[in-house]
């Protein structure tokens, strides 16, 4: 269920890659954690992040997390639909629920991210700590 | 994004656990007992109880038997509001409070006669309350904890009537609110009252743990035709918080007194004397500093729980807050400067360092229409 094609960090973020672009989401996995999803607060677009920086935070009904990204680089993009009605970030999470397009500062960085086998594995243990 | 916290061992557990497991319910730490959050959905079971029927689990409530001819005695000098105006089958609102006219618990006094009475407390603070009232009580009367006696479980919403019509025997649909009745509900013995903590009508059954799953059940089942749903803490939150109900350890706590948090209405000065009394009438004379409002968020963002507050004459914070999923927007309870609690105030919550405004608003949030 986590596609193939996607990096993964251990808070439970996503990145797709196209060129030097990388879209970032939250997993289907950190969705479901958290519940319905009814506010995100996302950064300005110019604005310029280290890997593992708090970007944004989003929240349910109960909860507010907080959100890393994955990789460096200068924001692009904030997607408006899902400020706007945060549910899509629920019901889509790897596709039209996506957060934020950065323009991405390195390639060296991608390596340090989980692969979707990985992140499988992770949260697997994860849930059986618990 | 980051953890959620996980839940510490031995956590206390009420009847309906294995029940709302099989529900698939999402299960928290709340006040050291393990409780279901959400099955479905917060928004889902918010709106089930405004709009249809939904069936709580509240067994982790705390249950206080007071019973001997000076039962009555006991309770006016415990409590602020006037048991002395209560009949057999009625239910009052009222409190524990300190000799600082603070909270030590808010709570519901039942009678059920002159010498016998049930007090219904907060789960996390039953141990604190029981001490409390054994400590306290004046007069010929025997108080127990008989929590580990009763389930409770709420149906609340605007079918509950329909519901509990075709549940119980002795149609309780016939309650005024805050009163009740020993009947039956699925063939067990149960207290039934017209009571709740949603801002619906609804009622609440008192009842031996050995029959809360099978009724649980039942009422889910009977009460299909009605949309009726399980619903857990958060939902309860949610409507409690539209419906301006105080919770305490967010709203109320042993620094506020009734007077600061719009309660004034459970302290009958008249009745005689009761603790916190003498804290209670010095802080009328001279003055309450501050209130507890309602506001909802100018800005956006979530304003929650804690959360410091600048208003035009000081300081305050955030004691409740959430999305309210009825009005589509962020709500919540702020204990501000006084003056600065008049409607239309704008102020100032730091939302994790970032100033949001809001603006004081009347209160309840949500009130329903009356059938």
């Amino acid at each position: 269920m986590n596609p193939e094609e996607l990096h993964y960090t251990q808070s439970h973020e996503w990145v797709r890659i196209d060129g030097d672009v990388g879209t970032i989401g939250i997993t289907d996995y950190a969705q479901k954690e958290l519940g319905e999803i009814v506010y995100l607060e996302m950064p300005e677009v110019g604005h310029v992040f280290n890997a593992d920086e708090e970007f944004g935070t989003v929240e349910s009904v109960k909860a507010v997390s907080e959100l890393f990204t994955p990789l460096s680089g200068e924001i692009v993009e904030v997607n408006k639909a899902a400020i706007a009605e945060p549910g899509i970030v629920n019901d889509d999470p790897f596709g039209d629920g996506w957060l934020i397009k950065m323009k991405l500062s390195t390639d060296e960085e991608v390596g340090k991210l989980m692969s979707a086998e990985a992140y499988s594995a992770y949260v697997q243990a994860e849930e059986k700590a618990r | 994004m980051s953890a959620p916290v996980a839940a510490p061992a031995a956590l206390k557990r009420t009847p309906l656990y294995d029940l709302h497991r099989e529900l698939g319910a999402k299960l928290i730490d709340f006040g050291g007992w393990e409780m279901p959050v959400q099955y479905a959905g917060i928004l889902e079971e918010h709106r089930a109880v405004r709009e249809r029927v939904g069936i709580f689990d509240v067994s982790h409530m705390g249950e206080f038997e007071v019973s001997g001819p000076g039962s009555l005695q006991a309770l006016q000098w415990l409590t602020p509001n006037d048991v002395g105006s209560l009949t057999d089958g009625r239910v009052q609102y009222s409190a524990f409070l300190t000799e600082r006219g603070t909270f030590v618990d808010d709570l519901l006094v039942y009678r059920k006669a002159a010498d016998a009475y049930l007090l219904v407390v907060n789960a996390s603070n039953t141990p604190k309350d029981f001490a409390w009232a054994r400590s306290h009580s004046r007069g010929d009367a025997t108080i127990d904890d008989a929590s580990d006696r009763y389930a409770l479980i709420a149906v609340q919403g605007p079918r509950a009537a329909a519901l509990i019509s075709r549940a119980a025997e002795n149609d309780p649909t016939g309650l005024a609110y805050y009163a009740f009745r020993e009947t039956r509900v699925f063939g067990a013995p149960a207290l039934v009252s017209r009571t709740g903590y949603t801002g619906e009508d609804g009622f609440e059954i008192y009842l031996a743990p050995d029959h809360a799953e099978n009724v649980f059940r039942k009422l889910l089942q009977e009460g299909e035709a009605e949309g009726a749903v399980p619903c857990g803490l958060g939902a309860r939150d949610t409507l409690r918080l539209e419906a301006k109900m105080a919770l305490y350890g967010n709203d109320i706590d042993d620094t506020v007194t009734p007077w600061e948090a719009d309660l004034g209405w459970i302290v009958k000065m008249k009745k005689g004397d009761f603790l916190g009394r003498e804290a209670l009438e010095r802080q009328r004379a001279e003055g309450v500093v501050r209130k507890l409002v309602g506001f909802e968020m100018v800005d956006r963002g979530i304003a929650r729980h804690g959360y410091p507050a600048r208003a035009p004459h000081g300081e305050g914070v955030v004691t409740s807050g959430t999305h309210s999923p009825t009005l589509g927007k962020p709500i919540g309870l702020a204990m501000l400067p006084t003056p600065d609690g008049e409607i239309g105030t704008e102020f100032q919550v730091d939302i994790r360092g970032r100033a949001a405004k809001a603006q004081v608003v009347p209160t309840p949030f949500y009130k329903r229409a009356k059938s």
